[in-house]
């Protein structure tokens, strides 16, 4: 890609905008708010975070020291629903209205009016969900998948959760419709969607992704509601129901959402590995074809979370076979990533770092899913610290750490400023290390037979356990630094060039940093493919 | 030039990890599955193992390759970027061959196991386990002995909060039970399971399965123990405040001592088939008589 005339970066001037709360409130500004979202997600990942140390904490000697199990299972519970509703989602959703419109050359997203309202609608829903944790009879207890008949014994917490799950719902659908929209109609004349960038590419599968399965979970969490309050009787057997039907909707659901949690990081990797290799992406289009395979067969494998539910020998035969084919275009991605490197022109600046980590670390997740795709084998793993450790790999070094890699990637061209290298770095190493402390023993533990979701353990499990909280401890301290170094460098530092990174590649970096208000008011005149001629990272302008 | 000497390299590394994992991670108490004492959970074990070593020769190749990239091509040591290496028709057909061929070669195995696994014809005994908030009840469907099994009173003394009582002092904190289940050893034991409240799923490590008990469901699974001994688990399903506190212990016993076990506790059972009074019944001599323990 290359341009055919310098940008007009003369933009000030159209700025105007409310200052003070009202900025915020009524915004309708991609930047900002991507940056409410990316904000809401950090105070969320440390609320989420929070929770799991006190688990941590009481798991780290065998007895029952400072949870009651009630106050433990609904800890276990929210940790999970603040993580992935609160803290991941979210964060991609901010990435996606910071870069989307600066990546396809476009003014702002779609539509704005329903940018603002789908963020807003987040802080309701998380003070009903965390809410639930003070009414009578506690928070929901029955764990994230809210399988009945135990979350239907829950009290006052129950309609809550089901409504905080449908706002979160509501607001996904309307990000996930404003990124269809958005990039299907503001892209540049002459940008195919082969020449999107990956991160693009990987949002617009994942928001049909939002679009497939959330009304699916508010279906099957408006089921809970009715049979618990208007005498349905969908998951009791009792009635006529069947409560292995909730497992079967809420994991079609919850397969496709372990992507939605994921995809968007394959991207940020995808845009971090070529701009540190200074080398282009090898394979665009197998990236491309794999992510697309990836969500078709996210829609065929969920029974593969409940193997020991009973099914028919040909459904288990028919999900592990499904399953392993997953390891098929994740292998293209792993294998495409390392040769991206190959012949490359490597340094290793944070956002480098935590892409690397991301590789080395979300192939061991990998390893261990391939591991539990093994039925009979998945009779022993299932259920039991195997899976949290196999799960923990996935979304911590996987999402978290590509979302990590994206704002120490983007950081500098939102606030104009460049960060703190030498601190980022130290982030870097303690989370590296610390996340492998923390999740790594749960492997042993669960192999050796302790079952997920317990307060307290037989004493055999002791040492393991410990070594686990020394790593939670340790990991949930050094996060503290993110905030840390991103608040500094919005507030000032050294002044970012508008390319930031020497093999920084794509449109957002045409644009000054920080970029005006309005990205793109006049489109750029881009050339693609084979107009462009010879990659030349250097050649931007 | 480097290429092949990487390839012999990474080829030897991974021959090496191979070997060695095998054996070193079997011997590694408390770091792997255990190979467990049932004609099942031997053949998971070894299924668990083979994909273990997969893994490992995988995992050992590629990380090779990301590695050698990282420390071959780093610009402070004057790498240059060919920016021309975007693509490889032949090389991303073979990364897409390679793992199928390898997942299919997986799949063989498991799929001969999970048709054994799933075959519970031919059983000599059966049976039935009700999943309760949070104990375990257990019918000899044959002889009609039935009791509740619950956690040890050691145990429930010593998890109270404050209770004062150091887990490690009480002697297998957790995985204790008043009243254990006791099974014939070279017997095809089927164990249909149920609940009555909320999903359990009953879970013995040694004895290889784990199923969930659904109430409105039988699910079954079966048993062929073929060494004495006493095998402890836990409830694996996520079943509310005492989830963590219905463990299962499991006496495998000579069929001798296992009929004179029937014979004694059939006739309460008989005359009041009311669950507690079987569980008041002395947890006897027959029920823990044998050996080894497994953790």
């Amino acid at each position: 890609m290359a341009t055919s005339h310098a940008h007009d970066t003369a933009h000030g001037h159209h700025d105007a905008k409310p200052y003070g709360m009202s900025r915020w409130l009524f915004t309708t500004n991609h930047k900002d708010i991507g940056t409410l979202y990316l904000t809401f997600a950090c105070i969320m990942f440390f609320i989420g975070g929070a929770m799991a140390l006190l688990i941590r904490a009481e798991l780290w000697h065998p007895g029952l020291q400072i949870l009651d199990p009630v106050t433990f299972n609904a800890l276990t519970t929210n940790h999970a629903l603040v993580m992935i509703f609160g803290a991941v989602m979210p964060a991609w959703v901010g990435f996606a209205n910071w870069m989307i419109p600066m990546q396809i050359g476009s003014p702002d997203m779609a539509l704005p009016r329903m940018n603002n309202y789908s963020f807003w609608i987040l802080p309701f829903a998380f003070t009903l969900l965390l809410g639930s944790m003070f009414v009578p009879g506690g928070g929901p207890a029955g764990g994230w998948t809210l399988y009945p008949p135990l979350s239907l014994q829950a009290g006052n917490s129950l309609p809550m959760t089901v409504f905080a799950i449908h706002l979160m719902g509501a607001s996904s659908i309307m990000g996930a419709i404003n990124i269809i929209v958005t990039i299907t109609n503001l892209r540049l004349k002459n940008m195919s969607l082969l020449h999107l960038p990956l991160f693009v590419w990987t949002w617009l599968i994942t928001a049909y992704l939002l679009i497939a399965v959330m009304p699916v979970l508010a279906g099957a969490v408006t089921m809970l509601l009715t049979d618990h309050f208007f005498g349905t009787r969908f998951f009791s057997a009792a009635g006529g129901g069947d409560p292995v039907m909730f497992q079967h909707i809420f994991w079609f659901f919850g397969h496709p959402e372990v992507y939605i949690l994921v995809l968007p990081a394959f991207g940020i990797v995808s845009e971090v590995i070529p701009a540190f290799s200074r080398k282009p992406l090898f394979g665009y289009d197998a990236m491309v074809y794999a992510v697309a395979s990836i969500a078709f067969l996210s829609f065929i494998v969920w029974a593969h979370h409940m193997f020991t539910v009973g099914m028919p020998l040909a459904a288990q035969l028919f999900f592990m076979l499904s399953t392993m084919l997953i390891a098929v275009p994740t292998g293209v991605k792993v294998f495409n990533w390392t040769a991206t490197m190959w012949r490359g022109s490597l340094s290793f600046e944070p956002p480098m770092l935590f892409a690397l980590a991301f590789l080395f670390l979300f192939s061991i997740g990998g390893f261990s899913g391939l591991m539990l795709a093994i039925v009979p084998a998945d009779f022993q793993y299932q259920d039991t610290y195997f899976v949290v450790a196999h799960f923990h790999y996935v979304l911590v070094p996987g999402a978290i750490f590509g979302i990590m890699a994206g704002v120490y990637y983007w950081l500098p061209k939102w606030t104009g400023h460049m960060y703190d290298m030498k601190l980022a770095t130290w982030h870097f190493w303690l989370s590296a290390i610390f996340v492998n402390v923390l999740f790594f023993p749960q492997h042993f533990l669960g192999l050796a037979g302790m079952p997920r979701r317990i307060p307290d353990y037989a004493t055999q499990f002791t040492d393991w356990n410990m070594v686990s909280s020394i790593g939670a401890f340790a990991f949930g301290l050094s996060q503290l630094l993110f905030p840390y170094i991103i608040w500094k460098c919005v507030r000032g530092g050294a002044k970012a060039t508008d390319d930031v990174w020497e093999g920084s590649h794509g449109l957002e970096w045409l644009l000054p940093s920080p970029p005006p208000y309005h990205s793109w008011e006049t489109a750029p005149t881009i050339q693609f493919g084979e107009e462009a001629g010879e990659y030349d990272p250097h050649a931007k302008h | 030039m480097s290429k092949k000497r990487w390839l012999v390299a990474g080829g030897s590394i991974a021959a090496a990890v191979a070997g060695l994992a095998g054996p070193a991670f079997a011997g590694w108490d408390g770091l792997n599955m255990t190979k467990g004492v049932t004609e099942l959970s031997e053949k998971i074990y070894d299924l668990h193992m083979l994909i273990f070593e997969v893994c490992l020769v995988i995992a050992a190749i590629v990380f090779g390759a990301m590695i050698y990239a990282l420390v071959r091509f780093r610009k402070s040591k004057g790498a240059v970027a060919d920016t021309s290496h975007v693509h490889s028709t032949a090389y991303e057909i073979a990364w897409t061959l390679l793992p199928v061929a390898i997942l299919i070669a997986m799949a063989v195995p498991a799929a001969r196991a999970l048709v054994v696994i799933e075959d519970t014809r031919n059983s000599e005994l059966t049976i039935k386990v009700t999943g309760y908030q949070w104990k375990w009840q257990y019918d000899y469907l044959d002889s009609g002995v039935s009791f509740f099994s619950t956690l040890a009173e050691s145990s429930n003394f010593a998890r109270e909060r404050g209770s004062g009582i150091d887990p490690n002092t009480v002697e297998n904190y957790l995985l204790e039970v008043d009243q254990h289940v006791v099974i014939p050893v070279d017997t095809k034991v089927r164990v249909l399971l149920t609940a009555n409240d909320v999903i359990h799923a009953w879970w013995v490590p040694a004895l290889g399965m784990k199923k969930d008990a659904i109430p409105g469901f039988v699910n079954e699974i079966w048993i062929k123990a073929h060494a004495l001994g006493t095998y402890r688990g836990q409830c694996a399903e996520l079943c509310g405040r005492d989830h963590g506190f219905m463990p299962i212990v499991v006496d495998v016993v000579s069929k001798e001592d296992f009929n004179h076990w029937v014979e004694v506790h059939k006739a309460p059972a008989e005359t009041v088939p009311a669950a507690p009074q079987a569980q008041a019944a002395p947890a006897d001599a027959a029920a823990t008589p044998t050996s080894s323990t497994n953790r």
